[in-house]
């Protein structure tokens, strides 16, 4: 536990001595929602409608390419490899990640959900609620990209693992097509991807549901957080060739 | 098996029949050696000898490995190994996004060293290796030679047991390499044990003993002052060459090895020549 936390304050260190990326995780999504706040200036239902779902959205993109990026990078350096002859334990290492990353998807939720607000986005449920989805959708997005990283040998393929794992999950999780609207194989297939859940979430909060509305997506959520932590745990080799 | 009479202590490291196939290619087809606990024994061999395959297989990160890798009386790789030994790799594998003091402070926590103690051990190392004044600087401002002293810092913090070294004085200049090596000698006088790879052949002279790898196999396993005076060479980097070519020949000629093939061989009884196919 302790080597978890050393090493969730040694990424925290990294990513502010990094204030560009940071300046990027925070600033990019409030220039888009601002931009669909703008377009959409005469119909101020569609933000608030639109707002939290993207609230929801944009944590899982940033955090699953800033993780996956860091842990390849950690891989091409040899601190993986040092790494792996010290006492540190595999679950240390991801959660380790996962925990940084929470803190700094915490931060960008606050000043992206902050901002939504003050561009007048009027979210029907509770607010808080919509910040822990937020912030368990970015730690989904981390530990989905330690996973991912296993799988990419360079920089080029780290970065197209986003189009690959994150693409297939936008456009199935019911923000461009209702979900049951569409065809069924469809429909079936964003029950297995995460941001559908997300998504759902988001909609019935913006709805105005409260806890009980959310419950099940939570906990699904959960459950995907779990299952990418396991199979980053897994993918990660103490010996390699 | 060998024995050496003067080490009450088991070996550091003892590596039996140990192959390593990477690629699809056996890089190291059959080795046997040893380190003794509390001495600094050099690696040394032409690029691609295996060298680097050798000490990742003796800190465990090295995979399709067979045979017995036994370090401080464990198998290579066990968990409990992993806080008595310390690995330097070849590329100063630090965050260099991070300041000197901050890597070595991670390193510290890693090895267990409560924060209490850890502000003294990142100072101790830091004055191993001489980079005193550089604590709040980011690795990546360093130069390359800083870079790898931190590398070596991050490993001293940790106070191993058994130092794993992978060519740690690429790169430095004279005056360094001799303080490093001061370092060295100071650390296996303390009790540790020290496995160094370089090909810098005056540094050999360092060493209690050598291991002279080529293409995954023992050529000798000698003093530094045997191997000078059984090849009759001036100096360790004539000694090296004159090993490497009688090797060589063995290896060339096909013919079964012939222990006067390699001066020291028959000498010493401990060095070994085989062409390894």
């Amino acid at each position: 536990m302790n080597l978890t936390f050393a090493t969730a304050a040694r990424v925290l260190a990294q990513l502010r001595a990094d204030k560009r990326t940071i300046a990027l995780i925070i600033v990019l999504p409030c220039l888009l929602i601002g931009l669909i706040a703008w377009m959409f200036e005469d119909e101020p239902t569609v933000l608030d409608r639109f707002g939290p779902v993207l609230v929801g959205i944009f944590p899982l993109i940033v955090m699953f390419l800033v993780t996956s990026v860091a842990t390849l990078r950690e891989r091409q350096s040899g601190t993986l490899e040092r790494l792996m002859t010290t006492p540190i334990r595999k679950g240390d290492f991801v959660a380790g990640y996962a925990f940084a990353f929470g803190v700094l998807s915490l931060l960008q939720a606050v000043v992206v959900v902050g901002w939504s607000v003050w561009l007048g986005m009027d979210v029907a449920g509770p607010l808080w609620l919509v910040f822990v989805v937020a912030v368990l959708v970015a730690i989904l997005g981390c530990t989905l990209g330690l996973a991912a990283s296993a799988l990419a040998r360079t920089e080029f393929q780290a970065v197209q693992m986003m189009p690959a794992i994150v693409l297939p999950q936008l456009i199935t999780c019911g923000l461009l097509m209702p979900r049951d609207q569409m065809p069924e194989v469809l429909e079936w297939l964003s029950r297995v991807l995460p941001l559908t859940y997300a998504v759902d979430a988001m909609q019935h909060l913006a709805a105005g549901e409260e806890w009980e509305g959310i419950q099940g997506s939570v906990a699904v959520i959960v459950a995907f957080i779990v299952g990418a932590v396991v199979l980053g745990v897994l993918t990660l080799r103490r010996r390699t060739a | 098996m060998r024995q050496n009479p003067s080490e009450a202590r088991p070996a550091a490291v003892r590596v039996a029949g140990l192959r390593v196939v990477r690629g699809g290619r056996p890089v190291i087809p059959g080795l046997d050696v040893e380190v003794p606990a509390g001495s600094v024994v050099g690696l040394l061999g032409p690029s691609g000898s295996g060298k680097t395959t050798l000490l990742r297989a003796v800190v465990g990160v090295q995979a399709q490995v067979s045979g017995t890798v036994e370090v401080l009386g464990e198998p290579a790789g066990s968990p409990s190994l992993r806080r008595r030994v310390g690995y330097v790799t070849q590329d100063a594998s630090v965050y260099t996004d991070l300041t000197v003091a901050q890597n070595l402070d991670y390193f510290a926590a890693l090895a267990g060293i409560p924060s209490r103690g850890r502000k003294a051990a990142v100072a101790a190392a830091m004055s191993d290796v001489d980079l005193g004044g550089h604590e709040k600087q980011p690795v990546r401002t360093l130069s390359g030679g800083e870079c790898s002293r931190v590398s070596l810092a991050a490993a001293l913090v940790a106070d191993p047991e058994l130092l794993v070294l992978d060519e740690p004085t690429v790169g430095l200049d004279p005056v360094l390499r001799r303080d490093l090596w001061e370092t060295f000698r100071r650390l296996a006088a303390s009790g540790k044990s020290l496995l160094v790879s370089s090909h810098v052949m005056d540094e050999a002279t360092q060493c209690d003993r050598l291991l002279l790898l080529r293409e995954g196999v023992l050529v000798a396993d000698i003093t530094p002052r045997a191997l000078l005076e059984e090849t009759g060479a001036p100096d360790a980097e004539r000694a090296f060459l004159a090993l490497i070519d009688a090797a060589n020949a063995v290896g060339a000629d096909g013919s079964s090895p012939a222990a006067g093939g390699v001066p020291g061989a028959a000498a010493t009884g401990r060095a070994r020549e085989e062409d390894g196919r």
